[in-house]
């Protein structure tokens, strides 16, 4: 083994160099993930330039045009530019209230359940609908969604085709986000939950307590930093619709719902390899998350001690 | 816990139970529905007469779906994409995590916020996708991997659970045993943090296993993964040529096979994992809390 090694057990108070050296090893486990980064994460940072300039790949990034502010304005004026800043901002901010509160209320009635083996398979099975694709589950929408024997309809009696309503779209990715997303959002909860001192529990039983009244004066205060903060970290991430979802649930006569910024994003760029244009309505949404992030990150850490960034 | 429960303890806990029950239905009901149309009649399907048990029980959805080439190849491609991204991945988290866990490591700030910025900010989708393309990964199954880099947040969870549940006491004594960084990483560290191990491969395999958007833009059509196979048929709605040719029965029996397909792939795509996590649950709790603490 190398004779530095043995160097590192020694006392503390070494000078950098001598430390630097003694780390060698740890150095190199870092650069396979350091280069990897650099060229996938660091270098497209760097490339987001294209979205001022009207890039040709034959002429590389910093020697195509330079065009301003003409991607954006393109953007701004484009006639749906209205309709999806709209869809994406409304479909977030109800998926955010919608599925903030479900999860804590329900830790809650998990953790004071009694019976280990029930509350067990309680925990397994809300976990699961967390572990399939977003493309099984919208395979599984569209089915139960069908206007023609889907499972919503015969339950209801109807024959609605839910997926041609863009009045339905909302509720629709609202729902189906809760059912796959809450059961797996009660972990951090639970775990906090599980650190509570039981000695507060039988106090609180000595005072006579009702499993309510344990509820609301020992499981709701612990719970609350958690739910701050993570309150605070979805309301960070606002303007990040999933595109996967939207785009797997889009038709054509759902659209006044269902147009978002993601998919924009990806039609134009992907499919129409308007890679300027694509870049400059991604940095835009990417631009208002990032600036959404620091104004909560700023009150939460004034008004809480939580800093999270 | 052989205390005499109050009479409004009783009532709470049949309140809680019926509550959690009642959760437990809504959220379990769709996949048991889904399992029991997939070995049913189609058309009893669709005429409401499945809610509970399987009408006319038939295996020939799932041979349907194992029969299919296109499926089969996508099985294969899943198969093959998970085992390899979630090695990568996982060794890609460890070999992060573990000099970031060293509190006198010189540097290890600037490469904890180095990583940490990746988290808030990105090139975003052209971007990425230019450099995916000039580094010559277009239909290489590397690009399922590489652009991905380190996943940031479960990287932060292994490195406090590195500082956090590990004795340092064992690592100073093999130190002093003469063990270099790296021998103590292999021998102690490693062998010791299986909980959280146990946790990120599970995360890893789940992620390659249900990702297909990264395949949908960087790999062709015969190199798709499970889930962008079973877009056509479940998304798409279309059934496959294949299917057609093979089919005896006209018109009337492709469409009914088409519709048993569905249900049988969405098992078939959705078991493996659904199989796999609860062997690790008991690890989520406590990996996250270990990871949760600041260090």
């Amino acid at each position: 083994m190398n004779p530095s090694g043995n160097a590192s057990a020694l006392p503390r108070g070494k000078g950098l160099g001598r430390r630097i050296r003694d780390n060698w090893q740890l150095y190199l486990l870092l650069l396979i993930p350091v280069v990897i980064t650099v060229i996938y994460k660091y270098i497209p940072m760097y490339g987001i330039q294209i979205a001022f300039r009207d890039f040709k790949a034959t002429r590389g990034y910093a020697g195509s045009k330079f065009v301003g502010l003409k991607w954006f304005e393109r953007f701004f004026t484009a006639p749906t530019f209205g309709r999806m800043m709209k869809n994406t901002v409304l479909l977030s901010l109800y998926s955010l209230l919608w599925s903030f509160p479900i999860p804590i209320i329900l830790s809650l009635c998990i953790n004071q359940l009694r019976f280990n083996r029930y509350k067990r398979v309680v925990q397994t099975v809300l976990y699961a609908p967390h572990f399939i694709s977003t493309m099984v589950i919208c395979g599984m929408l569209r089915i139960f969604l069908s206007p023609s024997g889907g499972l919503v309809n015969l339950l209801f009696g109807s024959s609605i085709d839910f997926l041609t309503q863009s009045s339905a779209f909302r509720t629709i990715y609202v729902a189906s986000g809760i059912w796959q997303d809450a059961g797996w959002g009660c972990i951090i909860y639970l775990a906090t939950l599980s650190n509570i001192d039981t000695s507060l529990y039988e106090a609180a039983k000595v005072d006579g307590a009702s499993v309510f009244q344990r509820i609301m004066n020992v499981d709701v205060p612990a719970l609350l930093p958690m739910a701050i903060l993570m309150f605070i970290m979805s309301a960070g991430s606002l303007m990040n619709v999933g595109f996967e979802k939207v785009w797997l649930l889009q038709t054509d006569l759902n659209k006044a719902t269902s147009d978002v910024i993601a998919v924009y994003v990806y039609q134009q760029g992907i499919e129409n390899a308007k890679y300027s244009y694509s870049t400059a309505v991604g940095l835009f949404n990417t631009a208002i998350n990032l600036i959404l992030l620091f104004v909560v990150n700023k009150i939460s850490s004034k008004a809480s001690d939580v800093d999270f960034v | 816990m052989k205390k005499t429960h109050s009479m409004s303890d009783r009532t709470s806990d049949i309140i809680l139970v019926v509550i959690t029950a009642i959760v437990l239905l809504i959220v379990a009901y769709p996949i048991y529905y889904v399992l029991i149309a997939s070995v049913s009649n189609p058309y009893d399907v669709y005429a409401g007469k499945t809610f509970l048990l399987p009408s006319e029980f038939t295996l020939r959805g799932y041979t349907a779906v194992f029969a299919d080439p296109n499926i089969l190849s996508g099985y294969i491609n899943s198969i093959k994409y998970t085992v390899i991204g979630t090695i990568f991945s996982v060794v890609m988290l460890y070999i992060t995590a573990y000099p970031l866990a060293q509190r006198d490591l010189p540097g290890r700030k600037f490469f904890s916020i180095f990583f940490l910025i990746t988290m808030y900010f990105g090139g975003g989708l052209i971007p990425t996708f230019l450099v995916v393309k000039q580094t010559h990964l277009i239909d290489s199954i590397w690009a399922l991997f590489l652009p991905g880099g380190v996943a940031v947040g479960n990287m932060i969870i292994v490195r406090n659970y590195f500082q956090n549940s590990i004795p340092r006491d064992l690592i100073e004594a093999s130190e002093i045993d003469g063990c270099s960084k790296l021998r103590t990483f292999v021998s102690i560290v490693i062998p010791l943090s299986k909980p959280i191990l146990a946790v990120m491969v599970v995360f890893s395999m789940v992620a390659y296993w249900n990702d297909w958007f990264t395949a949908l833009i960087y790999l062709t059509a015969e190199k798709a993964p499970l889930p962008l196979v079973l877009r056509n048929i479940l998304i798409k709605s279309s059934a496959s040529a294949s299917q057609a040719a093979t089919i005896s029965g006209g018109y009337a029996e492709l469409n009914k096979l088409t519709e048993m397909i569905k249900f049988s792939s969405i098992i078939v795509a959705a078991a493996p994992m659904l199989i796999v996590y609860p062997f690790v649950q008991k690890y989520f709790e406590k990996g996250f809390m270990a990871g949760a603490v600041k260090g």
